[in-house]
């Protein structure tokens, strides 16, 4: 990621392509996440992640909660999950697309106000 | 004589295999925090085996370890369905010790229990992944079940091709709206029930039997 600026001019934010994320194995793509949100910065990913992926991200951030240091994620995408719309034939194939926009962040700087099936209303503070 | 021999060990293997009783399925109970997990869990266990599953809370994460309740029959139109039940902890993606402070709790008591949370977190996670053939996924009806956790874990479980039954739990609330839940949800059936009252278990055994038999 770009250098960070000093964090009491704003809150820095990393839209991800999807591209980018494409050549990365699942780990990296998480400890790529977890060290941007782990800054205080809003990770936003083109292309989202797959459910498996989402199961492992809980999962490692859950073991990286600290009292007084980090709290956890912030995480929201559109609910409806394209991945459960593919035909059988797709999912055989490994076809299963996972594209919805997800919006990361650390969970003491970002409250959701608003979400259903097209619209995700976010509040982000500073630290 | 060896050949015969290893065509009857082979057909016996196969018939065993074949008459054997199926192994009870693993059903993990999933949701976010204080849907009622826990207390659907030993509604269920008292119902068919007389024994709880685990201490329930109105605080949340007090399920902090998932909990297995094995061989647990329910007799259904003649029929018997054996599952082992999973009460995970909670799901979520952040834990707040001091969110436990207003509880009255101590601080060391608090970071105690958020580690714990934490932990149990992670571990329902990889029970999902590895650990169990269905889900059934509580939702507290009274509650917005629009969150990202619901949303995620619900794509996790249908990405797994794992059997789920969707249940509305707390409708004896005056707040609760089952319609909102099969609205969210409508790729999924959706039961309502009291796990607290014992409202509407019949038809959430005929559907276990259904689902997971």
């Amino acid at each position: 990621m770009a250098e960070v600026k000093d964090p009491d001019d704003g809150v820095q934010i990393d839209l991800i392509s999807g591209e980018r994320m494409a050549g990365l194995a699942s780990m990296e793509k998480i400890r790529m996440i977890l060290d941007g949100v782990r800054d205080g910065n809003i990770v936003i990913l083109e292309e989202g992640l797959s459910p498996d992926e989402e199961s492992r991200l809980i999962e490692v951030t859950m073991t990286e909660i600290s009292p007084d240091e980090f709290n956890g994620i912030e995480i929201e995408t559109y609910p409806k999950s394209e991945a459960a719309d593919a035909s059988i034939l797709d999912r055989l194939m490994g076809k299963q697309s996972t594209q919805k926009l997800t919006v990361i962040g650390p969970a003491n700087q970002i409250e959701t106000l608003h979400k259903d099936e097209t619209l995700i209303s976010a509040l982000v503070s500073r630290k | 004589m060896g050949l015969l021999t290893n065509l009857k060990d082979s057909i016996s293997r196969a018939a065993s295999t074949l008459f054997s009783e199926e192994d009870p399925k693993r059903i993990g109970i999933y949701g976010p925090p204080n849907a009622g997990k826990t207390t659907l869990a030993n509604r269920i266990a008292r119902d068919w085996t007389g024994d709880a599953v685990g201490p329930e809370s109105h605080v949340p994460h007090e399920t902090r370890r998932a909990r297995r309740k094995e061989n647990v029959e329910i007799e259904r139109d003649g029929k018997k369905v054996t599952i082992d039940i999973v009460d995970t902890p909670g799901v979520t993606t952040k834990v707040d010790y001091t969110e436990f402070l207003e509880h009255d709790m101590e601080k060391d008591d608090a970071v105690r229990r958020s580690r714990e949370a934490t932990e149990g977190v992670a571990e329902a996670m990889h029970w999902l992944r590895e650990d169990v053939d269905g889900v059934i996924y509580v939702l507290d009806s009274a509650t917005d079940p629009f969150t990202q956790v619901n949303t995620m874990l619900i794509g996790i479980i249908e990405s797994q091709d794992l059997p789920v039954l969707i249940l509305a739990n707390k409708i004896d609330l005056e707040e609760s709206s089952v319609q909102r839940i099969r609205n969210a949800y409508p790729q999924h059936e959706t039961i309502p029930l009291s796990a607290l009252e014992g409202d509407n278990m019949d038809e959430v055994y005929d559907k276990i039997a259904e689902y997971f038999g």
